[in-house]
């Protein structure tokens, strides 16, 4: 029932509030947002307390893997519908509705991947989390955000058709039987499953939901998309969208580990880590854009999850726990940039300089972000990072860690170049803009979430909690590979 | 009407090197909304026996491929009050030859495949089309016919579709067609906005994002 509930109050109210003609406001709309949005969670948090049965025929199930996702989404849904209450005081989307209920569309979309068991619904779910974001990355409706919901779109669904061919082809692998494409079910019989066909599934939905994670050479959507969208979207897009696209990848890997082919699989997934993470540095150097900055940076991290993957061992629970490190990161980026957005219209350097006098609290979490982003202790980021490291070098894989601490490097000066750069430069002459700063705009609505984050990630340095840890070494041995 | 199903998969070919023939959007539209009826026609002429599960997914993809979709996009011409496509990226002649060429190769492909299947012809038809589809994606400058080379290229994935009928229930197809219509219509809506904004729909004049 409570699996049910995760997915269908949502979307229930997503319907509501698009399809009712009343809530023309954006009052009514938003405080719905808040209400979903906690009542999820207060329904995530009951899955860690007691867990929940599967639900409708073993469709839906919160295994580890599952709930790790899950439970970043919520996390960073509630986050985001707190600074929303304080994003509409400056800012007014054209329709409230196409607003908040493309945002509950999202959550239902995002919940029913991570919960779902059944590989085909796990597609129709991620299909949906593109559909419904593509709307709010419209939102401003000018020429450039066209250009990016445009790019997005084809990108995106090309590449999440592929995925559904990879979907079929797993369904070919099991030959004449042609059992539901059932997670468990696949996972006991893999070793009857047609090799041939299962290495192609896994390519097409690598390469498939790929692009949805935005891992290179399928970023290209990536910057612009990022760039153009509410800083708020882009935040739960680098966080929790990309996370569930990734989810897609993990279940193939998962039905690969059991069928014994990792062999196949590990060569490929360092493949695409790697280039990632050379792409991204690449395009991080001379990077003039905060929210382009973060979409690159967002390459990386996407790259080192599916390196963690690929390299296996204690890897795979450096990519568990790097998936919950860098949505919560990026989340936070994401909303502090929007800040800057807010209070000078542009998330240019040129536009921004001198932030810490201007906006003295974001400007603090800007640059504690980007020790946090790029994997400085204490954060939760620098521990998945070294995880990952280490299982490069307990594989004695020596030139895949050299790679990773140089690109690592690389990305750590030209993030910091951008962000201290904005943050201690002189503030432009303020006779030509033609917008005022004002400090008042640095409202509680706006600092609490990125604060509330950056707390979490903090912790996450520092200790990870029991029950988190235990639910993460579980999804890391599913992957094949092993806890810390 | 076993016999019925590879006539109606050759027909979905010559579908497929039809729309890449023709520069009238209109007729591009057409021969989209033939296609969608064709493959409704599949799942039933497909099935061992007649179940509700085949007729009900053909009715559902007459209605969104053969009906919905088509109409939807010609409604978007009519608003955008666009032709033709003038200069593709590669001629009308060279993409039509390219499109025998992914023929010839999804059946060689196809050949190869260790498959069990009630319709050999159903995995090089799907593998042309979805090819095919990529063609006309990636040669066109219209947003318009890019849409429809990506209704082209789902087809394509679709036709794999019907041969794990028993893997996909009929909820998941619904899904997945309910997926695609939206996302057309979302597409829909962007080019009918790039129209106005840009007064073309030409999607090579998107260039202002760059690093």
């Amino acid at each position: 029932m409570r699996l049910l509930a995760l997915c269908a109050i949502p979307l229930v109210t997503a319907l509501v509030v698009l399809g009712v003609p009343v809530f023309r406001g954006r009052r009514v709309p938003v405080a719905l947002l808040l209400v979903v949005a906690a009542a999820h969670l207060a329904l995530v948090i009951s899955l860690w307390i007691t867990p929940a049965l599967p639900a409708l025929g073993g469709w839906l199930a919160a295994d580890p893997l599952g709930l790790a996702v899950l439970t970043l989404t919520s996390v960073l849904f509630l986050v985001t519908a707190i600074y929303i209450v304080g994003y509409l005081r400056y800012e007014a989307p054209r329709s409230g509705r196409v607003f908040a209920g493309g945002l509950l569309a999202f959550l239902a979309a995002a919940s029913v991947v991570a919960l779902s068991h059944h590989l085909a619904m796990l597609w129709v779910g991620m299909e949906a989390t593109t559909l419904s974001v593509a709307p709010l990355v419209f939102l401003h409706r000018d020429r450039r955000s066209l250009e990016a919901t445009w790019k997005y779109l084809v990108v995106s669904s090309v590449g999440i058709a592929l995925a559904l061919l990879g979907t079929f082809f797993l369904a070919s692998a099991q030959g004449e039987i042609g059992r539901p494409l059932l997670l468990p079910d696949l996972i006991a019989h893999a070793r009857e499953l047609h090799p041939a066909w299962l290495r192609a599934a896994f390519l097409f939905l690598l390469v498939g939901f790929g692009t949805k994670m935005g891992l290179a050479p399928m970023h290209t959507w990536k910057p612009d998309t990022y760039g153009e969208a509410p800083s708020l979207v882009s935040g739960l897009m680098a966080g929790s969208l990309t996370s569930c696209a990734f989810l897609g990848v993990a279940r193939i890997t998962e039905v690969l580990a059991a069928a014994r082919l990792v062999s196949f699989a590990q060569p490929v997934l360092i493949a695409f880590g790697l280039l990632s993470l050379v792409v991204a540095a690449t395009f991080i150097i001379g990077q003039r854009d905060v929210k382009r900055l973060l979409a690159y940076s967002s390459v990386e991290h996407m790259g080192l999850l599916v390196l963690g993957l690929g390299l296996g061992g204690v890897g795979a629970y450096g990519t568990m726990l790097h998936l919950v490190n860098n949505g919560l990161a990026k989340g936070w980026m994401f909303l502090v940039t929007g800040n800057i957005v807010l209070a000078t219209g542009s998330a240019t350097a040129a536009a921004n300089r001198g932030l810490a006098r201007t906006l003295p609290a974001s400007a603090t979490l800007l640059v504690l972000g980007l020790f946090a982003v790029t994997g400085s202790p204490p954060f939760g980021l620098f521990l998945s990072e070294f995880t990952i490291l280490r299982a490069a070098i307990d594989g004695g894989h020596a030139w895949i860690a050299v790679i990773i601490l140089v690109t690592l490097a690389v990305i750590f000066v030209g993030m910091a170049a951008l962000v201290l750069g904005i943050v201690l430069g002189t503030p432009p002459a303020p006779a030509g803009t033609a917008r005022r700063i004002v400090p008042a705009r640095e409202s509680p609505w706006l600092i609490a979430g990125p604060i509330a984050l950056a707390v979490i990630v903090l912790m996450l340095g520092v200790y990870v909690p029991g029950p988190l840890q235990d639910i993460l070494t579980r999804a890391a041995l599913a992957l094949g590979g092993r806890g810390p | 009407m076993r016999d019925a199903a590879p006539i109606i998969l050759l027909l979905v070919v010559l579908s497929d090197l039809a729309i890449l023939g023709t520069s009238r959007l209109s007729s591009c539209i057409r021969g989209l909304a033939a296609q969608g009826f064709l493959l409704g026609l599949l799942p039933v002429l497909i099935a061992p026996q007649l179940s509700v599960h085949a007729v009900s997914l053909a009715v559902g993809t007459v209605i969104v491929k053969g009906v919905a979709l088509p109409w939807f996009l010609s409604w978007a011409i009519r608003e955008a009050a666009v032709r033709r496509e003038i200069e593709p990226i590669v001629g009308f002649i060279a993409s039509q030859l390219l499109g025998a060429l992914a023929v010839a190769l999804a059946f060689a492909i196809a050949s190869r495949l260790p498959l069990h299947t009630v319709q050999p012809l159903l995995v090089p038809v799907s593998l042309a089309t979805l090819m095919i589809g990529f063609i006309v994606l990636t040669t066109r400058r219209k947003a318009l016919v890019q849409v429809v080379g990506y209704v082209i290229l789902e087809n394509g994935v679709y036709l794999f579709g019907l041969t794990q009928t028993e893997s996909v229930p009929f909820l998941i197809e619904l899904g997945v067609l309910l997926d695609v219509f939206v996302g057309v219509f979302i597409m829909g809506i962007v080019v009918f906005h790039i129209n106005r904004e840009f007064d073309s729909l030409d999607a090579t004049r998107l260039t202002e994002l760059t690093d």
